[in-house]
């Protein structure tokens, strides 16, 4: 039987669902009022106007629990020589040949730009969306800052969605990643074929 | 304003299918004549009296201004300028301030909410309050700072050029209570001609830059200024060449076709890349399934038994 190693903790797993749960909700409370072909999901959330009223608590609620997150994981996401190493090697990853990749630690080049991307994303956000927060904020501000932040809004959550389809399909693609936090273990084969210097550091199984 | 025009809707907010338009009615424009105004602000009463409006009663801030700006129930505020210059030590500009009805309205433009803003084939642009959800988009939309919404309940509300009085052939209240004639309403054709003339004879008394005020930047306006001067519309507070924000333009312009090109795109690509290339597996974890054969697989492991203390790689 394979061995088991420990990959998050059941607070950083809970933790991720949350924003998980918060980006959904924000997410499809704010495309709602991006593109006129969506505003039907502000139906979801009982119409326009609560839409309205709701989508800036749930964003505000995403942002600090991904602070948290950020807080727990940006130093295991340092981007490093190596993996500007791996980085030339992507197509061969998108090719699927894995065994061409050199070895990485708990991430990869990959999954740090997501992280990255992700923490960008989500500051823009929270900042901008202070701006034109109605009623509480947006008074403060002066409308040429408003457009601005709604402009820079609209952009930031672009970029967050699509990082986000490409953090879930990489999960989906890889097989066996997404224990790691539905269960918050991994195999040691998975560890050790995705992960191998991860893997020697978590103590798993020498062959 | 509930739309009392719902055969004659050239452009409706959030909507990407064509509106009902089928019916053909002229453009039409009201047309404001600084030189004629006298400040009385009969206009203000008549607004408010046919809207059924009643403002907070406020605070005088030191010049005539009453209210001192736009409000939710205020939707038209004579504006007074105390002017000096070389030809004379004082002149006093009076504006009445309100909606220019755009023929290129940034607020229509800016609103997520279909059917909150239309653009009636007459011309007028008017809020459809019932849908309106608050979020002010309109008020970035505006070139001339015009949209205010209210703090009882987050409604959005302006000048509707009395869309319910035009519809039924009346002329708007303004108009029809303005005692020295300052304020016109037709055609808009033949607003424009009126004030061209009109600006020509304020020019043959003196008034070398007079013009008429109906800016190219929007695609011309509804609401027409006939102005003393016509060269500097910032003596009135007015912009002199209003556009739309290239920043709202950008946002609900370009950015709304390539974002949504942009995430879809990247949905399909990851679908057909899964599909060409496949998943990546633990193919060590295959072989372990095969030959356990019935026995609990690797993924149905105790928990605790076999999970190494791993460091989850924070300090």
């Amino acid at each position: 039987m394979s061995k088991l190693i420990r990959r998050y903790a059941d607070s950083d797993r809970m933790n991720h669902w949350l924003i998980a749960l918060f980006f959904v909700l924000a997410g499809l409370s704010g495309l709602a009022f991006f593109h006129p072909g969506l505003f039907f999901l502000s139906h979801l959330f009982g119409g326009g106007s609560w839409a309205r009223i709701l989508h800036p608590f749930l964003g505000v609620l995403m942002a600090l629990c991904f602070l948290v997150l950020f807080l727990r994981l940006w130093k295991d996401n340092v981007i490093t020589d190596a993996d500007r190493e791996w980085r030339k090697h992507m197509g061969e990853m998108f090719r699927g040949n894995k065994e061409a990749m050199p070895p990485v630690g708990k991430y990869n080049y990959g999954q740090k730009a997501v992280f990255w991307l992700m923490s960008g994303s989500l500051l823009v956000l929270f900042i901008t969306g202070f701006l034109f927060w109605r009623p509480f904020f947006a008074p403060n501000f002066g409308i040429d800052l408003q457009r601005v932040g709604a402009l820079l809004h609209a952009v930031a959550a672009v970029v967050l969605v699509i990082s986000t389809i490409v953090h879930v399909y990489a999960a989906i693609w890889v097989k066996g990643t997404t224990r790691a936090m539905t269960r918050g273990t991994v195999t040691d084969s998975w560890a050790r074929r995705n992960h191998p210097l991860w893997h020697a550091e978590a103590g798993g199984e020498q062959r | 304003m509930a739309s009392l025009q719902s055969l004659d809707v050239v452009a409706r907010s959030a909507t990407t299918t064509p509106t009902p338009s089928v019916r053909q009615v002229p453009q039409v424009a009201k047309l404001i004549d600084e030189s004629k105004c006298i400040g009385c602000k009969a206009c203000q009463v008549a607004c408010m009296n046919w809207n059924d409006l009643r403002d907070e009663v406020g605070t005088n801030i030191g010049v005539y201004d009453n209210p001192s700006d736009l409000t939710p129930s205020s939707w038209t505020v004579m504006k007074f300028f105390e002017v000096e210059s070389k030809e004379s030590p004082l002149e006093w500009l009076i504006r009445k301030d309100g909606c220019m009805h755009c023929e290129d309205p940034g607020c229509l433009k800016a609103c997520p909410s279909p059917g909150a803003i239309v653009k009636y084939a007459n011309g007028i642009v008017d809020f459809i309050s019932e849908n309106c959800i608050g979020c002010g988009y309109c008020v970035k939309g505006c070139p001339f700072d015009v949209p205010r919404i209210s703090q009882k309940d987050n409604k959005a509300y302006k000048c509707t050029l009395c869309s319910d009085r035009v519809a039924v052939g009346l002329e708007p209240a303004c108009v029809k209570t303005c005692p020295t004639g300052a304020i016109v309403y037709g055609p808009k054709d033949d607003m424009v001609s009126y004030g061209i003339k009109r600006s020509k004879e304020l020019q043959e008394r003196g008034f070398r830059n007079a013009g008429l005020y109906n800016p190219e930047g929007v695609g011309g306006t509804h609401v027409m200024y006939v102005m003393k001067h016509a060269d500097r519309p910032a003596l009135v507070d007015l912009p002199a060449n209003p556009t739309v924000s290239p920043l709202v333009s950008l946002w609900k312009g370009a950015a709304k076709p390539l974002a949504m090109l942009g995430m879809l795109g990247a949905a399909t690509a990851a679908f057909f890349h899964y599909m060409k290339v496949g998943p990546i597996e633990d193919k060590d974890d295959e072989d372990k399934v095969v030959e356990a054969n019935g026995a609990p697989g690797p993924s149905s492991a105790p928990r605790g038994s076999s999970v190494s203390s791993a460091p989850t790689g924070r300090g």
